[in-house]
C-alpha cells in the first residue's frame, strides 16, 4: 500500500518549470513579503497581486481554479481574525442578532484584507511548490546560504520520508487487525489512555525503527567514504535572461505596493 | 484510526502575522539554526545528518497517526517536547526546523514568509521548554516515575506555551485582540497538551523499555547556552505581562509619530509622512506600518485586562502545582532511602 500525499508538484514542463530554482525561492518570498507590506483596505493592489498570481498559473499551464482552491488552507485561520470584527472601535455598521454584537466597519475591511493577503500569499507559495521540484528546491536553498547542514538533513528527511511514513501504516494496519471487532457492533476502542498508549507505543516504535535505520544508513555511508561532510554541486552559473523574467512580476508588485501607499 | 494529514492548527499560513514580526522570527531562527548546527556536530559527529534527518521524516511520520479523543475530533503528535527529550534541546531545533519547512516547502502546511515564525512557536520553544521541564522533574523525582511526570509536564507546557506565543504575535500583527487570543489559544491547547503529553509518556516508555541506549539527551552538549534561550523566554514572558500594563500610560509609537509628524505640516519637508490622500482604492486609512495598533492598547487596558494576567499566572500556578509535587515526591524517596539504609 501507498501512502498518498498531496504532494504539490505537477510536471507541466512549462516556462515557469525551467526558471532557475533560485529566481523562484527569491522571487516568491520577496512577492509574499510585498503582499504583507502592503497596507489594509488597499483592494485595488490586491486585485493587481492576484492577477499576477493568475497570469503565474497560466505561464506555468496550471489550472488557476486548482491555484485558488488551495489558497483556501488559509480558510480555518479566519478563526483568528474574525474577532476583529466585533473588536475594533469606530463606525458601527450594525449589531448580530441575537448576540447582540456590534460589527465594527474597520474591523470588517481589516478581516476582509487578512483574508486576501492570506490567499494572494497561499497562491504565490503554490506556484513555487507546484512548479518546482523539491530536490531542486533543496539545492537553490543550499546555494542561497541556508545552512548546508540543514539542507543535507532536509534531503534526508524527503529521501525516508515516504518510507517511514508507510511503515507508521504498516504498523498501525498490524495493530488494527489485532483488534477484534464484532461486526455490526460499534467498534470498542477502549479508554482514552489505553487509545493514547496504544498510539504512543506505536510512536515510540516508529522512532526506534529510525533511530535503528539511521544507524545503518550512516554504516552504508561510511563503507562509501562519507566523512561527515556534506558536499553540494557547485551552482551553474545564474543566467541573466532568468534574473530578468523573474524581475518583471517583482517590479509590478513594487508599483503596486507605491501605489497602495499613495 | 485515520490516516489523514490533517494541517495542525499552529501551522500558520501568510497573512495573519505582520512583515516585520515574520522578518524578525526569521533573524531569531537563522541565529538559533547557526548554534544547533554547531552543538550537534559535537554531538553527533558524523552521523550528525542521517540521524538527525531520519528522526524528522518519524517526527513527520508520527504526526499522522491519530487517535480519536472525545468530542469528535482526534489527537496528534507535535512531537518538539519528545524530541528534545530524546536527543536534547539543541538537535530537536534542527529536526522540528527540518520538519516544518517540508510542511511548508513540499505540502504548502503553513506559510513561507510566516515560517520563521511557526518554527519558533512549533520547533524552538517545544524543543526547549519541554526540555528544561523535563530535566528539573526528572532530577528530583527518582525512577520511572521522574520520567512520566517530567514528560507529561514537559509536553504539555510545551504546547500552553507555544499557544500563548502564537497568540501574542496573533495580537503583535493586529490580526487577533491578545484578550480574545490569548485565552482561547491557551485554553484549547491546555487540553491538546493533555494529548500531547499521554503520547509523549508512551512513545519515551517504549523506547525506554526496548531501546535505552538511544536516549541521549541527557548528555547533550551546550546546556548552558540553552539556559539562555530559557531566559529569553522567560523574559518574553515578563514582557508580555508588562506590556499592557504600561500601554495606557505611555503610548511610545504614537507619541513618536506625532512628533515626527508635527514638523511637517508646518512645512518641514523632512519628517514622517503621514499620508493624507485615500489609499490605492482602500476607502479607510490606516497608519500601515504599526507595531501595536491602535485598538489593542486601550482594549487592553480598560477591561480584560484580568483575563490576560489570569491566563499567564494560570500557567505559572499549574506549573508550581507541579513543581511542588515533584518536590514533594523527592522529600518522601529520600527519606525512604534514609530509613533503608
Amino acid at each position: 500500500m501507498h501512502f498518498h500525499f498531496a504532494d504539490a508538484y505537477e510536471d507541466t514542463g512549462s516556462p515557469l518549470h525551467h526558471l532557475d530554482a533560485r529566481v523562484k525561492v527569491v522571487l516568491a518570498f520577496l512577492m509574499i513579503l510585498l503582499v504583507a507590506l502592503t497596507p489594509m483596505g488597499a483592494f485595488g493592489a490586491y486585485i493587481g497581486f492576484f492577477a499576477i498570481t493568475m497570469a503565474g498559473a497560466l505561464i506555468a499551464r496550471l489550472d488557476p481554479l486548482m491555484v485558488i482552491r488551495r489558497s483556501f488552507v488559509a480558510l480555518p485561520f479566519a478563526a483568528a481574525a474574525i474577532t476583529l470584527v466585533f473588536t475594533m472601535p469606530g463606525p458601527v455598521l450594525g449589531t448580530v442578532p441575537l448576540l447582540g454584537w456590534t460589527i465594527s466597519a474597520v474591523g470588517l475591511l481589516r478581516f476582509v484584507s487578512i483574508m486576501f493577503k492570506s490567499m494572494i500569499s497561499a497562491q504565490v507559495a503554490v506556484l513555487l511548490i507546484a512548479s518546482t521540484h523539491f530536490t531542486d528546491m533543496l539545492w537553490a536553498l543550499g546555494t542561497l546560504r541556508v545552512p548546508k547542514v540543514l539542507v543535507a538533513v532536509v534531503s534526508f528527511m524527503y529521501r525516508y520520508l515516504f518510507l517511514i511514513a508507510e511503515e507508521a501504516v504498516r504498523l498501525s494496519r498490524a495493530r488494527d487487525s489485532r483488534s477484534a471487532v464484532i461486526g455490526g457492533h460499534p467498534a470498542y476502542s477502549g479508554s482514552l489512555i489505553f487509545r493514547a498508549r496504544t498510539t504512543g507505543h506505536l510512536i515510540g516504535s516508529l522512532f526506534a525503527r529510525s533511530f535503528a535505520r539511521s544507524e545503518r544508513v550512516y554504516q552504508a555511508m561510511a563503507a562509501r567514504g562519507y566523512q561527515g561532510e556534506v558536499r553540494l554541486l557547485d551552482p551553474p552559473p545564474l543566467r541573466a535572461r532568468d534574473v530578468l523574467v523573474g524581475l518583471i512580476p517583482l517590479v509590478i508588485g513594487c508599483g503596486l505596493l507605491v501605489a497602495s501607499l499613495w | 484510526m485515520q490516516h489523514v494529514l490533517a494541517p495542525h492548527p499552529m501551522h500558520a499560513p501568510d497573512g495573519f502575522f505582520s512583515a516585520w514580526l515574520a522578518i524578525g522570527g526569521w533573524i531569531v531562527v537563522a541565529a538559533m539554526v547557526a548554534l544547533a548546527v554547531r552543538y550537534t556536530r559535537h554531538q553527533l559527529g558524523e552521523r550528525q545528518v542521517p540521524l538527525m534527518g531520519l528522526l524528522a521524516a518519524a517526527i513527520f511520520a508520527g504526526q499522522m497517526l491519530n487517535f480519536t479523543i472525545p468530542g469528535g475530533t482526534s489527537g496528534h503528535l507535535l512531537g518538539g517536547a519528545l524530541a528534545a527529550i530524546l536527543i536534547g534541546p539543541w538537535a530537536a531545533v534542527l529536526v522540528m526546523t527540518a520538519v516544518i519547512a517540508v510542511q511548508a516547502l513540499l505540502f504548502q502546511d503553513g506559510g513561507l514568509l510566516v515560517m520563521g515564525l511557526n518554527i519558533i512557536n512549533m520547533g524552538i520553544i517545544t524543543s526547549f521548554v519541554g526540555y528544561f521541564t523535563y530535566r528539573p522533574i526528572k532530577g528530583l523525582i527518582k525512577g520511572r516515575a521522574g520520567i512520566i511526570v517530567g514528560a507529561f509536564a514537559g509536553a504539555w507546557l510545551s504546547l500552553v506555551v507555544t499557544a500563548a506565543a502564537a497568540a501574542v504575535e496573533l495580537a503583535l500583527s493586529g490580526t487577533s485582540p491578545l484578550a480574545v487570543a490569548l485565552p482561547a489559544m491557551v485554553g484549547v491547547h491546555a487540553l491538546i497538551g493533555i494529548g500531547e503529553g499521554l503520547l509523549t509518556i508512551f512513545a519515551l516508555t517504549f523506547i525506554l523499555a526496548t531501546r535505552p541506549d538511544l536516549v541521549t539527551g541527557e548528555s547533550a552538549p551546550g546546556q548552558r547556552s540553552a539556559r539562555w534561550v530559557i531566559l529569553g523566554l522567560l523574559l518574553a514572558l515578563a514582557l508580555t505581562l508588562l506590556a499592557p500594563l504600561a500601554s495606557p500610560y505611555a503610548d511610545g509609537m504614537e507619541r513618536v509619530a506625532q512628533a515626527l509628524a508635527a514638523p511637517q505640516e508646518a512645512g518641514n519637508p523632512v519628517g514622517f509622512t503621514v499620508p493624507d490622500k485615500p489609499q490605492f482604492f482602500g476607502e479607510f486609512r490606516e497608519a500601515p506600518y504599526h507595531i501595536l495598533p491602535d485598538y489593542t492598547i486601550p482594549f487592553l487596558g480598560e477591561g480584560p485586562l484580568s483575563t490576560i494576567l489570569a491566563g499567564m499566572i494560570g500557567v505559572l500556578i499549574v506549573f508550581a502545582i507541579a513543581y511542588g509535587a515533584a518536590r514533594l515526591v523527592h522529600r518522601i524517596q529520600t527519606n525512604r532511602s534514609a530509613e533503608q539504609t
